[in-house]
């Protein structure tokens, strides 16, 4: 029963039922946790077990459907600009109702021309519009990234302050299911290596409603880092994040879970798998602490450092790349600040150093599972066993 | 079955008002100036012509480290300026200076940018000719090519939201229409129905690549109609054209809510840039020709002179005082301090960060601690 309910809510949400099968959640029959290793992939059915809860509950998708909705309302100039984000309600469903409410001239279908669009969004920012620029994923944003480091990033500094480009280029980031390596790319530490952007990525739906509402209403450029995967889950939201003026600063990273023993730094769909590890841990006798960073630049070092003053051990994980990948900054900046508290050499989880295959298995092994991270909070608490496993 | 063939058999004609010797085309389409606005032209193309002959110099005796001329282009400078209003945003490639000259950019304020001192309004942050500004509705210069085409369809959206009397302005040369850009933004700008006045300086040669190696078709007027915009050809050295047909175009782009491409003939006549010796790629007697034979500035001055608006004695007075003023300019930009040291940690945002802050005080504790390893002529 809870199966099929499981099903029918993921299916609502726009997913094939070959993909359900691929995650291990349609199977000739239904493992009792634990079992044959695809049972570990549930990255969205995760909390429907909570139903009945008063906390009201929010998909991410609903989330920034609905931070899209109030800024618009509360400022003209804020527009929506990008592939199918019209008629079609957004390639993933997040600008829906949009174009129905505010008409076509704020919510624009463009032509297939990411380098086109781009240039325009920028364009119109630099006379005075709030544009959202959609990229179908940020794969496809390497090809207008000259836009956005070139004549968005560097403007406010070329110009001496004359221009001042208040746009914010959003979509799906990181690895998704079965797509491949031209669809599962992270560009967090490619844009967060800029001087003049600012790169923001949400994990929960309180992170993505209040993390986009600042990045529309700041006016330097923001690169806004969501995931695909994480749109059909759901959070609980208070009801000061459901407020329309609820608003989270940017630069500031979020102690998702309270730990002693090891600083666990996650960001995006990450941080749900750092949760997964640090509850492992528990069981152990490892009290991990687990930092959602929301913002990759600029980066909180402040949090992440106190928390390791605090802890004495480091784990960074990531989905992206490992060569100058977020968690290498991370090392470095605690490295540079805390180096006299650290107890154990620092630990660096990020996806394999290899294009992204396609086969599920092989996916399976490209990017990091819980128990990457598990394994590695042991390492630097001194607990593993030693052997040689593949990390 | 027809294929529609490459290319016509004729090529596209070339608008023109005054032959090649300055006298007026009978039955031409002409809109008339007044010899206020005539003379205006007149000055500011020589100028410009000024004041690049004298920045190149100053150049190459290793006063500042960069520096690229306008010599040859100073009808489409000029006279689109003319025709377009104050209102009208300017994105330009980087060899149109002269439109910000005609909208009140001082001798003094290009030698500042080119000297990149204390006083140049973009504190010094970008190498010589790429200057800006925002009071004159110019947007600072960037390098990479045909970027601003489509920003100017931005720009142009923006116009027509705000249901503003005016219009975008960008201008490319050959060279840039090679580039993803121009396609994106010609395309685009058809769909959204944007006030644009797209104007192509074809000049034959972007650094050494002929315009036979940059496309195989008829120039660029042709790829007008291929995105649905309605185009025109005209002959670039002849600044009563240029100025009658970027005035007719800008209408068009305003009332009509439409992009408009005009395609304008002319001739490199300096090298690419100071990095660059042309001679090397094409014949001294090819240049010399259209200095001289072909100049805009002469042909100009001709009918200017035939109307009993110009003379000999005023034009040896206007060359020798914009000399003048610009080595006073000159001397004054290179004694004027560089920017101070603040000036290299702000408007990387809009509210500073703390680390550039941090940063910024660290160096000015260390500059304090050994002033003797610290330049003089920086300011802290």
């Amino acid at each position: 029963m809870v199966l099929l309910l499981a099903v029918n809510m993921v299916t609502r949400a726009g997913f094939s039922l070959k993909q359900l099968k691929m995650w291990g959640i349609i199977r000739q029959k239904v493992a009792a946790g634990g079992g044959s290793p695809v049972a570990r992939i549930r990255p969205v059915v995760s909390n429907l077990r909570n139903y009945s809860s008063a906390v009201k509950q929010m998909m991410v998708r609903e989330a920034l459907n609905s931070a899209l909705d109030e800024e618009m309302s509360a400022d003209p100039k804020v527009f929506l600009m990008g592939e199918e984000v019209g008629e079609y309600q957004g390639a993933y469903k997040i600008s829906k109702g949009l174009l129905e409410k505010y008409g076509p001239e704020r919510v624009l279908d463009t032509p297939i021309t990411e380098a086109g669009f781009t240039g325009i969004g920028v364009g119109a920012a630099y006379y005075g519009l709030k544009p959202v620029v959609e990229f179908m994923t940020f794969n496809f944003s390497m090809q207008a990234i000259d836009h956005i480091i070139n004549s968005a990033a560097k403007s406010n500094y070329m110009s001496s302050g004359q221009i001042s480009v208040p746009i914010v280029f959003r979509g799906p980031n990181g690895a998704a299911a079965g797509v491949g390596a031209q669809h599962s790319h992270c560009y967090a530490a490619w844009y967060a290596s800029v001087p003049g952007l600012k790169v923001l990525s949400p994990y929960s739906s309180e992170d993505a409603r209040g993390l986009l509402k600042a990045a529309i209403r700041d006016p330097d450029p923001v690169v806004f880092l969501e995931n695909e995967l994480l749109y059909g889950e759901s959070f609980p939201v208070s009801a000061e994040v459901l407020d329309s003026s609820f608003c989270l600063p940017i630069g500031k990273a979020k102690i998702e879970r309270e730990g002693k023993d090891v600083t666990i730094t996650a960001f995006s769909k990450i941080v749900g798998l750092s949760l997964k590890a640090a509850e492992i841990l528990a069981k152990e006798g490892i009290s991990a602490e687990v930092i959602n960073l929301r913002s990759i630049r600029p980066l909180d070092r402040s949090t992440i450092n106190a928390s390791v003053r605090k802890t004495n051990r480091l784990v960074t994980v990531e989905e992206g790349f490992p060569q100058h990948g977020v968690g290498a900054e991370i090392c470095a900046s605690v490295i540079e600040e805390s180096f006299s508290y650290l107890d154990a050499p620092v630990e660096r989880i990020a996806g394999a150093d290899v294009p992204m295959p396609y086969a599920a298995n092989l996916e399976r092994m490209a990017v990091p599972q819980v128990e990457d991270i598990v394994r590695a909070a042991k390492r630097a608490c001194y607990r593993s066993v030693p052997m040689a496993a593949a990390a | 079955m027809r294929f529609i063939p490459e290319s016509s058999e004729k090529r596209v004609p070339c608008f023109r008002v005054l032959d090649d010797n300055g006298e007026l085309i009978k039955g031409s389409d002409f809109q008339q100036v007044s010899k206020e606005v005539a003379v205006k032209m007149y000055s500011h193309m020589v100028t410009l012509q000024v004041m690049d002959s004298v920045l190149y110099e100053a150049q190459r005796q290793g006063r500042f480290s960069f520096y690229l001329t306008t010599i040859g282009e100073e009808a489409i400078n000029i006279g689109s300026a003319a025709a377009l209003s104050a209102d009208d945003f300017i994105l330009p490639q980087y060899r149109e200076p002269g439109v910000l000259l005609w909208r009140g950019y001082t001798l003094q304020q290009f030698a500042n940018q080119v000297f990149a001192n204390k006083a140049d309004d973009g504190k010094g942050r970008q190498m010589p000719i790429h200057y800006g500004s925002k009071k004159l509705n110019y947007i600072t210069i960037s390098s990479p090519i045909a970027t601003q085409l489509p920003q100017a369809v931005g720009v142009a959206y923006s116009l027509k939201m705000e249901k503003k009397d005016a219009c975008a302005v960008a201008y490319t040369g050959d060279g840039g229409t090679s580039e993803g850009d121009f396609h994106a933004a010609l395309n685009f700008a058809a769909v959204m129905e944007a006030p644009v006045v797209f104007i192509c300086r074809n000049n034959g040669w972007a650094i050494s690549t002929n315009i036979s190696e940059q496309f195989r078709s008829d120039g660029i007027v042709v790829k007008g109609r291929a995105y649905g915009i309605r185009s025109i050809r005209v002959d670039g050295n002849d600044a009563l054209a240029v100025y009658t047909a970027v005035q007719a175009a800008r209408e068009m782009a305003i009332s009509e809510k439409r992009p408009v491409l005009v395609e304008a003939l002319t001739y490199r006549v300096g090298h690419h840039s100071t990095s660059d010796d042309s001679t090397k790629y094409r014949t001294l007697d090819e240049i010399e020709y259209w200095k001289t034979e072909r100049s805009p500035i002469n042909r100009f001055r001709n009918w200017v002179e035939r109307q009993g608006w110009w003379s000999e004695q005023e034009e040896t007075e206007l060359r020798s005082s914009i000399k003048k003023q610009l080595l006073q300019a000159i001397q004054v930009a290179e004694k004027t301090e560089k920017p101070a040291i603040t000036e290299l940690f702000s408007d990387v945002y809009d509210v500073p960060p703390s680390n550039l802050a941090e940063q910024e005080k660290q160096l000015k504790e260390i500059i304090q601690t050994y002033p003797q390893d610290y330049p003089t002529d920086v300011p802290v």
